[in-house]
């Protein structure tokens, strides 16, 4: 794999690549060393052009627990407030040497901007570019749903059958749109809950059903709900007329989460508005998978930078996933 | 290009059942870890573990060591997918851990297959069984225990292949053309 900039172009195959990885990688954390020293050597920057807590460190930690050098750039307190691009930033950044770039930015195309135009060689995995997509929060989410649904039997397996319904904010959220590319070639069958003001135009398009009342979303009883976060950053116009009117109804209040099935996981991508798109109750709750997102998003990095960094420079790779060929048997006998 | 077999179904059997029977004199079953290198290795440790239950009586435990994240080729090699790690319940600390390859040939999957132990343990000593030894080593690392020296040419190949994974038990030789890969 040369880079990862989105879900959308992710084979069923390259996506359980990713997940199955991720499993040997979380087995890691467990042991009496929870470091492994395959990517000594190499180096990675995070390029974060926006704001990001648990992103941020957890691509941190994942490069550090593979023994990778870590240099992380924040866009507040940098060359930007002067006016320097995302070009010269990235360059600039390049010129010291690193081998793979993980690149947050507010516009959508960011990341494949950055492994396409030839400014860089390094490997580009994409952290969320503008509303269009965070291809490393979907897969810590099918991770989690995976090991959710099928435990220590989740080797090789897919999402089929899995209802997960997506409540929110999905216009502005790139969450959404990786989650929602990846669910379905998962197998899983995904179902959209918002105000028709924040459904994007293009929604019929995508291979998911479309729903404005959450009550109806829950009377289906979903295996999985996963709240989106309000991004009041991103909100310039009047998408619905009150905060406490949203929360009202399309917010997972104790009423709305006492009318989940027993058994359903309940989701948050973080960071949480407690009291408007999620009450605490929900998010606190047993079936509250919120800080197994994060556990697991470590893990899911770490696969991702190994599949990045590891391996001979392959020529020729193409955009998304060019995996490379699996090492025949004979292959292997010839260094045992 | 020519291949000839060399260690047959009964030729293996053999050569596990001797290695089996070195192993328990040097340490009683109830202290053994057998660790399996992917994927062959793994499927020769179980092996060892069942052919030492039949002499002992007692089964010795048995799991499998990835040693992809601790490999020294990494850079020069295409992405390779590791297999998982198993480690028995109790552990590798203060036993004895075998480790249980198919082919040993540089040295350099039982380097990196040390420097993977090390991070599970502490173990009180760790022996190395291979089936086959075809010579060829890099690094000052010995077998303790070794099914059958094979001494090879570097552009050959050796093929091992296993009823579990394979459909059959057999040891070949096979010519190589193009020379050393690797």
């Amino acid at each position: 794999m040369r880079h990862l900039l989105d879900t959308r172009s992710l084979s069923r195959d390259a996506a359980l690549e990713i997940l199955d990885l991720a499993e040997d990688m979380a087995a890691v954390a467990d042991r009496a060393v929870p470091k492994l020293p395959t990517l000594r050597g190499r180096s990675v920057a995070n390029l974060f052009f926006e704001d990001s807590t648990r992103t941020r460190l957890s691509f941190e930690a994942a490069a550090k627990r593979l023994s990778a050098d870590v240099m992380t750039f924040s866009a507040k307190g940098s060359s930007v407030s002067k006016g320097e691009g995302l070009k010269d930033t990235a360059q600039t950044i390049a010129a010291m040497g690193v081998d793979a770039v993980v690149i947050r930015h507010g516009a959508s195309g960011a990341a494949q901007r950055l492994a396409e135009s030839g400014w860089i060689d390094a490997a580009v995995v994409n952290a969320g570019d503008g509303t269009h997509e965070h291809p490393t929060q979907a897969l810590l989410d099918a991770f989690t749903l995976r090991r959710a649904r099928h435990g220590a039997a989740s080797r090789g397996r897919d999402l089929s059958g899995l209802a997960v319904t997506i409540v929110g904010d999905i216009l502005h959220s790139r969450v959404a749109r990786s989650n929602v590319w990846l669910l379905h070639t998962l197998g899983a069958r995904v179902r959209l809950v918002a105000p028709a003001t924040l459904l994007p135009p293009g929604v019929a398009a995508w291979p998911v059903e479309t729903e404005t009342d959450l009550d109806a979303a829950i009377a289906a009883r979903p295996d999985a709900i996963m709240m989106l976060r309000i991004q009041s950053e991103r909100m310039r116009d009047a998408f619905f007329p009150h905060e406490r009117e949203y929360a009202r109804r399309w917010g997972l209040d104790d009423d709305r989460f006492a009318r989940l099935g027993p058994d359903t996981m309940v989701m948050h991508p973080g960071p949480m508005n407690r009291g408007l798109e999620i009450s605490a109750a929900a998010a606190d709750s047993a079936g509250s998978l919120v800080l197994a997102q994060v556990t697991n998003g470590v893990a899911i990095r770490m696969a991702v930078l190994y599949l990045v960094l590891s391996g001979a420079l392959e020529l020729g790779a193409t955009r998304g996933v060019a995996a490379a060929p699996a090492p025949t048997e004979a292959a292997r006998e010839d260094v045992a | 290009m020519r291949t000839r077999t060399v260690l047959q179904q009964a030729d293996i059997q053999r050569a596990l059942t001797r290695i089996a029977h070195e192993i328990v004199e040097g340490d009683p079953a109830s202290e053994l870890v057998l660790l399996g290198i992917p994927t062959r290795g793994a499927v020769l440790a179980e092996r060892l573990a069942g052919l030492i239950a039949g002499i002992e009586g007692a089964e010795a435990a048995w799991g499998a060591l990835d040693v992809t994240m601790y490999r020294d080729d990494l850079s020069l090699q295409p992405t390779r997918t590791p297999s998982p790690t198993v480690v028995p319940p109790g552990g590798v600390d203060d036993r004895v851990v075998v480790l249980v390859d198919d082919v040993l040939y540089s040295g350099r999957t039982i380097r990196a297959a040390l420097d993977a132990l090390n991070d599970l343990g502490r173990p009180r000593a760790v022996r190395l069984a291979a089936l086959v030894d075809r010579g060829h080593r890099e690094l000052p690392i010995r077998a303790d225990y070794v099914g059958k020296n094979l001494p090879s040419s570097r552009s050959e190949r050796i093929n091992v292949r296993l009823v579990e994974i394979d459909g059959a038990d057999e040891i070949a030789i096979q010519d190589g053309a193009e020379g050393e890969g690797f």
